[in-house]
């Protein structure tokens, strides 16, 4: 079976744009899984947060999955197109990342949000 | 950008967390930074078993048993010194967890503790149901709130600790978020980075546990030990996919409920291995590491299950009493598509845990003055076998005495860095370059590859061999000059420098693995099958300009007593 991932990529600074990636993968795979592929087999440079890697222990990996709020690692893939993008009410770092961390653990306490 | 601190603490998970309370309970200020978000990633939130401490609330017990079940566990290499602190703080620690209203299971208005397998008796506390790691990571994060001397830096990836005349005094560091250089000028460090399961393409850890500290201690001139031993957990899950659960929850389940190890061919296995090791602990059909090996060699004669393992199956067991036995988590394995009513799970060997790691004295100082190592990161109490249980144990426990000792250091040391102290990770990140040449994300998966295949749970020479040729194939492909995309969040710089860490690691391993012609608890030769007495000793790795020395130490006085080293 083949996902096709529909990522909103860019930072503040470069041109958003969307791309798609072609995922093939067996059922029960995650987004998780699917982006990981897609960093290691076609594109190393896209963004995203993830730690503890399908366990829903870290809480990384919040993004937007078809526009609504999910943890790619227990968002199964499926047949058919899949919509990623950043979280909308956080500061975009860049592609899928997101300023999520508490205002008093960043480097840069005065980033919004 | 410049930053400065008595003490910095590198990873924040259970182990660094605990250092940053005690040292800034001692009067240190503390930074407290970790690649990921703070008390999130590393081992201990994805630990869902239990924590082992003498505090004799099931029955009578003194934490001498515990250390003794804990030496028998080693194999005969265990640092007794480190082990009898981990036994002989256990109580107080888990004691102030509680405090801090950690919630460990009760039963009968006292702390519950279970009987796991290698203790002679009910020692292990935990929370109720699978959620020991959650529940301790969320307290310390708790009493992390509000500690003004401590600071909290996530994002923030530790590229090389801060040397000036042999003497730690800080880190170079990568702020993720933005790509910019911090220096963080410090006067003790504490490396608390956990293991190093990320080297395997099975494991039970998170993604950044690729054995970051081991690599930062290395190239700072640090000894570690024991770096052979990688314990792996016989069963861990392997499909169907399942998520939102750690990979080795299945243990307990089997163990109480009897669940069944079935070939590929749905057919009983152990009994066979039991039969022809003659071993037997008497609860399970086989220990932990025949377990394993039964498994591989199942699989290896084309007796896997479809994913390469084999099934495990509860399917005898009445549906009411797995409800009673799993709570919530049947609930969780439906969302997973899993019915252990009709169908069994498949499961296969994983890296779970690393008994080796940075050697450090009774203070938990390195080899490197006022360089200081916690939790899993340390290597040695666990000798040749971790008793299960003591992880969690020994990141609390070596957590805290590791934070007091670096804030004493820092009390007794005047500021030393100079600029020059940071120059060369500095000069390394400026070298970054924009390529799209390698992909090293490829090259984490195919060292991961290369790792569980050759330096996996068994090992020969000729797998071996053939593991540090590869290994070092990738030094020569990511090259001296980090890759970069020049983006925030840079995934190929993140995935470059842990590449790095990662092939440093690796090869420590799988020359200390290469040595050791002898099995020895988590070690196991193909080539040389049985214990050997004359190799009761350690193994000590340095880094010399690149390249991995390996040399022999003498392991605890009472084991040179036992068989002294041969020279």
């Amino acid at each position: 079976m083949t996902a096709t991932l529909i990522i909103q990529r860019g930072s503040p600074k470069a041109q958003r744009h969307i791309e798609r990636f072609d995922v093939p993968f067996v059922p029960g795979q995650t987004v998780l899984d699917g982006l990981r592929f897609i960093r290691s087999q076609i594109d190393p440079t896209l963004a995203f947060r993830f730690s503890c890697i399908n366990a829903n222990a870290c809480k990384e990996c919040m993004m937007l999955i078809d526009d609504t709020i999910a943890y790619a690692c227990t968002t199964r893939l499926r047949d058919g197109e899949m919509k990623l993008a950043p979280l909308p009410k956080k500061a975009l770092v860049n592609d899928l990342v997101t300023e999520i961390a508490p205002p008093d653990e960043r480097l840069n306490p005065s980033t919004k949000r | 950008m410049r930053l400065e601190t008595d003490v910095l603490i590198v990873g924040a998970g259970g182990a660094g967390m605990y250092a940053a309370l005690e040292a800034a309970a001692s009067g240190a200020s503390v930074i407290l930074a970790d690649r990921s978000l703070i008390g999130r990633g590393g081992a201990t939130v994805m630990a869902m078993m239990t924590v082992s401490a003498a505090i004799g609330a099931q029955c009578p017990d003194h934490w001498e048993h515990h250390l003794a079940d804990t030496l028998a566990a080693g194999y005969g290499l265990c640092d007794e010194g480190l082990s009898a602190i981990l036994c002989e703080d256990a109580p107080k620690r888990i004691l102030e967890m509680d405090a801090w209203k950690v919630g460990w299971a009760r039963e009968d208005g006292h702390i519950k503790q279970a009987h796991a397998p290698g203790h002679d008796r009910p020692r292990c506390v935990y929370v109720d149901f699978l959620r020991t790691g959650p529940a301790v990571s969320k307290t310390l994060r708790h009493q992390l709130q509000n500690k003004s001397s401590i600071r909290r830096i996530g994002d923030l990836m530790i590229v090389d600790i801060a040397i000036e005349d042999g003497v730690a005094c800080g880190a170079t560091a990568i702020h993720l978020g933005t790509g910019e250089p911090v220096t963080i000028a410090a006067k003790a460090v504490v490396v608390a980075t956990g293991g190093l399961t990320r080297l395997y393409r099975r494991n039970s850890g998170s993604f950044n546990m690729g054995g970051d500290g081991y690599a930062l201690a290395l190239r700072a001139g640090a000894e570690l030990v024991d770096m052979e031993f990688v314990q792996f957990f016989p069963i861990g899950h392997l499909a169907p996919r399942l998520v939102g659960l750690d990979p080795i929850m299945w243990d307990p389940f089997r163990y109480k409920l009897g669940g069944i190890l079935l070939n590929g061919e749905m057919q009983e296995f152990e009994q066979r291995y039991a039969v022809d090791s003659g071993r037997n602990d008497g609860k399970y059909v086989l220990t932990r590491d025949l377990a394993t090996y039964a498994i591989m060699k199942e699989v290896e004669a084309g007796r896997g299950s479809p994913s390469g393992g084999a099934y495990l199956s509860f399917k005898h067991v009445p549906e009411a009493e797995l409800r009673r036995a799993f709570g919530p988590v049947i609930d969780t394995l439906a969302k997973s598509g899993i019915d252990l009513t009709h169908n069994p799970i498949e499961v296969a060997p994983i890296a779970h845990y690393h008994m080796g790691g940075v050697k450090v004295n009774a203070a938990f100082e390195s080899t490197v003055p006022n360089l200081f190592a916690s939790g899993e990161a340390v290597g040695g109490a666990n000798g040749a076998n971790r008793l299960s249980g003591n992880a969690i144990t020994e990141a609390l426990v070596f957590g805290a005495r590791a934070g007091r000792s670096a804030a004493a250091a820092a009390r007794a040391t005047n500021g030393r860095s100079t600029a020059q102290a940071f120059a060369p990770a500095l000069d390394l990140l400026r070298r970054r370059k924009l390529s799209a040449s390698v992909n090293p994300a490829a090259l984490i998966g195919e060292l991961q590859q290369i790792m569980m295949e050759k330096v996996g749970p068994f090992r020969t020479e000729t797998t071996l061999d053939a593991a540090i040729a590869e290994l070092d194939r990738l030094t020569r492909a990511i090259g001296n000059d980090p890759l970069s995309d020049g983006a925030p969040f840079d995934s190929v710089l993140l995935d470059w420098l842990d590449l790095r860490n990662m092939v440093a690691v690796a090869k420590s391993v799988a020359i200390a693995a290469h040595a050791r012609r002898e099995s020895r608890g988590s070690h196991q030769r193909e080539d040389f099958p049985s214990l050997d007495p004359a190799w009761q000793f350690n193994q000590i790795v340095r880094w010399d300009d690149g390249k991995i020395e390996l040399s022999r130490s003498a392991a605890t006085k009472k084991a040179q007593e036992l068989a002294g080293a041969p020279a």
